[in-house]
């Protein structure tokens, strides 16, 4: 059915349920691309006004994607929690927005709540929330995991060392991922992208972090982020996987083109878990998604890209993941123009995903050809570690040699602790404390060269591989 | 202090196009960082000699006598580790030079093919020189709408001959125009070098374009085969890149699994002119040969790229 709103005499009129939400969302490249965006700015208010007043139950009746022709939809309905959903079934998306800024919305209510939820209800009010509201309510959300470490605690932001090398050099990843430890980073996972993506190389190198690991002690998982069948092959040749790792879009078409199932992921999960390796919790998945996957796999089906980015996330939280990111700058301005865009879009899925109750994380990130630059990141990064984020990507100096990208540096994560007041997960603070790398205020220690903590990890990664 | 090869090796990241760059370009901020903080070769790199000595450093050797120990470590990655610290941030210089590489890139995503420049150094090929704009206006429109940059502009197509030859070449700026502007014309004369007897349709110079702009030209060329030579995507380490892709048959509609691409020409530790032109010729006369350019043609020649770089390339 179609939509209409006058402003002015003058009537504005959608299509349908999909149209209704494109137009409604902040202006972005990916949905002008898509030929979805609202024909004007006094369209795109009109929609939110036609939202507004939108049944929040409407996306129970109405699919955006056809239930029968995709099994994201059919997973995102067969798993409803109807008695979850209960206190807010009789709101309109707009009385859905002013519940969730409530004083009642807090953090008991909002978990009990995210069953309830679909991805659409989530994407739907989020285009009646300003950037504010979003970390406001974001803020509230708690998602806690665990693995070795425990992800996702109040006045926690964990990290994910990201050690990538062009060639998968072991000394390289060796030597970043030692970096990354001397500035308290990698207590989400240490994942590094392999350059090869065959499962000898993935064995290789998930072995050589390993053997950091536990020569070391520490309190974190590692991970190599090669596809989920490698991942399943490698475990068969008893490779020591923490974490399974997978990159997921919101429809059954674009998760095809990532050559992934609801089926594979589900043995994925089953075969991680029963490696055992966790000791403080068992989350075994880590999924990574973003804006302008499914409409760059061609298999958007009208939808927005932020809508159909948030099904990703009902994708994810069926798996129980200890991490999932949306990787907010990657993928160029064809999808998110500017700064502005990749800004509001990371608040967006740290949103969605939180109120879904997904462990969400964020990469901050912004190649060479997007209208951003680090400034636009420091923003992103604050707004982000205000919201509760659980866990942000760092990399040597912002500067990723592998896949050609900036996302933060080890620096920025310990600029966030201090202007924030945030604290590594802790597992693994007390690690830290542990190597004699935190001061009597539980700062980081800029060690000198000689310092015997900087001694003891140094060999390491000059003899690794 | 001793000027430690180890040192002075590890403080420029190797391999890359940029070290060489980064080292003419690091003298003034060499001179803040002398002024505020010790001196040395290895300033910034060991921010840590420079800091206050942690708890329980050993007390009797200054920092600065110390060996930079991340010299060894940059030897196995061009990784930015070891910047040291200034409180919580970056020092001062590693953030400068993080800006001049990006200021570098976005200069290479921006700047505008030099036509005339580009033309006269392709006239020792002896071939007719034409020009073509794609369907995206300016830069900004080539950016939001990658399918404005893979199709000609109205109009331009029936300024093109119907050559009817075996071969064409695209020089498109892609993103990166100096890419374009240093290495196409060099790879493209290496090129017909190594495949003699073959015809050649005239050069087509595009603008805002991408790969796929080259099928709709090599169609209306009527050539069997279409190579374009087009700017990778800038990264921080390496600005100028080059791309050759290589596609049998050229019509719109190709998709990116039916070409065979050569990627990396650059000066900074990627695929050198002759080597880049060695393999660009090998898959042209492959090509021509058997009719088809793709996946069928990559797995007889592991040195031949796919077209995964695509991503890359169109910034996907």
């Amino acid at each position: 059915m179609g939509y209409a709103w006058t402003l002015g005499g003058e009537r504005h009129r959608f299509d349908d349920l999909r149209a209704l939400l494109a137009a409604a969302s902040p202006r972005r490249s990916g949905d002008e691309l898509a030929g979805l965006a609202a024909a004007s700015e006094a369209a795109r208010i009109a929609a939110r006004y036609a939202l507004a007043d939108l049944p929040l139950r409407r996306f129970l009746d109405e699919a955006l994607v056809p239930y029968e022709a995709d099994e994201v939809t059919r997973l995102i309905l067969d798993t409803h929690d109807a008695a979850a959903f209960a206190p807010v079934a009789h709101l309109t998306v707009g009385g859905f927005r002013d519940w969730l800024l409530s004083y009642d919305a807090d953090a008991a209510a909002l978990a009990a709540l995210a069953p309830g939820l679909t991805p659409e209800m989530a994407a739907a009010v989020s285009k009646l929330m300003r950037n504010q509201d979003l970390i406001a309510v974001a803020r509230k959300c708690r998602v806690v995991t665990a693995f070795r470490s425990t992800i996702g605690l109040p006045g926690r932001l964990a990290t994910r060392l990201q050690p990538n090398h062009p060639s998968d050099d072991p000394r390289g990843i060796a030597a970043a991922v030692l970096d990354g430890l001397l500035c308290g980073s990698g207590d989400a996972v240490i994942g590094v992208n392999p350059a090869t993506d065959s499962v000898p190389n993935g064995i290789a190198l998930l072995e050589m972090l390993d053997a950091l690991r536990a020569q070391y002690d520490i309190p974190t998982q590692t991970c190599v982020l090669t596809h989920v069948t490698n991942s399943l092959a490698m475990m068969e040749r008893g490779a020591p996987v923490d974490l399974v790792f997978q990159s997921v879009a919101g429809t059954e078409a674009a998760n095809a083109g990532f050559g992934v199932s609801l089926a594979v992921l589900r043995e994925a999960e089953a075969a991680a878990l029963s490696l055992g390796r966790g000791t403080a919790g068992r989350n075994v998945m880590y999924f990574e998604t973003g804006q302008g996957a499914a409409l760059s796999a061609e298999a958007h089906h009208g939808v927005d890209q932020q809508t159909v980015e948030a099904r990703a996330y009902a994708v994810c939280r069926a798996f129980r993941p200890l991490l999932v990111n949306t990787v907010v700058g990657f993928i160029g301005p064809e999808y998110l123009y500017d700064g502005k865009q990749i800004i509001r879009a990371g608040l967006e899925d740290h949103f969605c995903g939180k109120l879904l109750g997904v462990p969400m994380g964020c990469d901050v990130c912004y190649t060479n050809h997007a209208e951003a630059d680090g400034d636009d990141m420091d923003v992103l990064m604050t707004a982000l570690t205000v919201a509760g984020c659980n866990f942000l990507i760092a990399v040597p100096g912002a500067d990723d040699v592998m896949l050609g990208y900036q996302s933060l540096s080890f620096h920025d994560i310990l600029t966030l602790r201090a202007t924030l007041g945030v604290r590594p997960a802790p597992e693994f603070e007390s690690w830290l404390a542990r190597m004699e790398m935190l001061d009597a205020r539980g700062r980081l220690r800029e060690l000198a060269p000689q310092s015997p903590q900087l001694a003891r990890l140094l060999p390491y990664a000059a003899d690794a591989g | 202090m001793p000027a430690e090869p180890g040192v002075a090796a590890g403080d420029v990241p190797p391999g890359t196009g940029e070290a060489a760059g980064r080292a003419r370009e690091d003298g003034p901020a060499d001179r803040d960082a002398a002024a505020s903080r010790a001196p040395g070769p290895a300033i910034g790199r060991t921010r840590g000699a420079d800091a206050d000595p942690a708890p329980g450093a050993p007390p009797d050797m200054p920092p600065d006598m110390s060996p930079d120990p991340w010299a060894r470590l940059r030897r196995a990655t061009n990784a930015r580790i070891g910047l040291g610290r200034s409180g919580d941030t970056m020092p001062l210089r590693h953030v400068l030079e993080f800006q001049l590489a990006h200021a570098r890139a976005r200069d290479a995503v921006h700047a505008a093919l030099d036509l005339d420049a580009l033309a006269a150094a392709l006239a020792p090929a002896g071939l007719p020189v034409l020009r073509a704009r794609s369907a995206a206006a300016d830069r900004a429109t080539y950016l939001r709408r990658p399918d404005l940059g893979r199709r000609l502009a109205p109009g331009e197509r029936d300024a093109l001959p119907a050559a009817g030859q075996e071969l064409a070449f695209v020089i498109a700026d892609g993103l990166s125009a100096a890419a374009v502007q240093r290495h196409a014309a060099p790879v493209l004369l290496a090129c017909l070098e190594r495949l003699p007897g073959i015809g050649v349709a005239p050069v087509v110079l595009a603008t805002q374009g991408r790969v796929a702009l080259g099928d709709e030209i090599g169609e209306r060329l009527g050539a069997r085969l279409v190579v374009v030579l087009i700017g990778e995507r800038p990264g921080l380490s390496v600005a100028e890149s080059l791309g050759a892709y290589v596609t049998f048959a050229p019509r719109a509609g190709r998709r990116d699994s039916e070409r065979n691409c050569v990627s990396n020409i650059h000066d900074g530790g990627g695929l050198p002119h002759a080597v880049a032109a060695e393999r660009i010729a090998w898959l042209a006369r492959e090509a021509l040969r058997r009719g088809l350019t793709g996946v069928g043609l990559k797995d007889d020649r592991a040195l031949v790229g796919d077209t995964d770089q695509a991503a890359r390339i169109e910034g996907r």
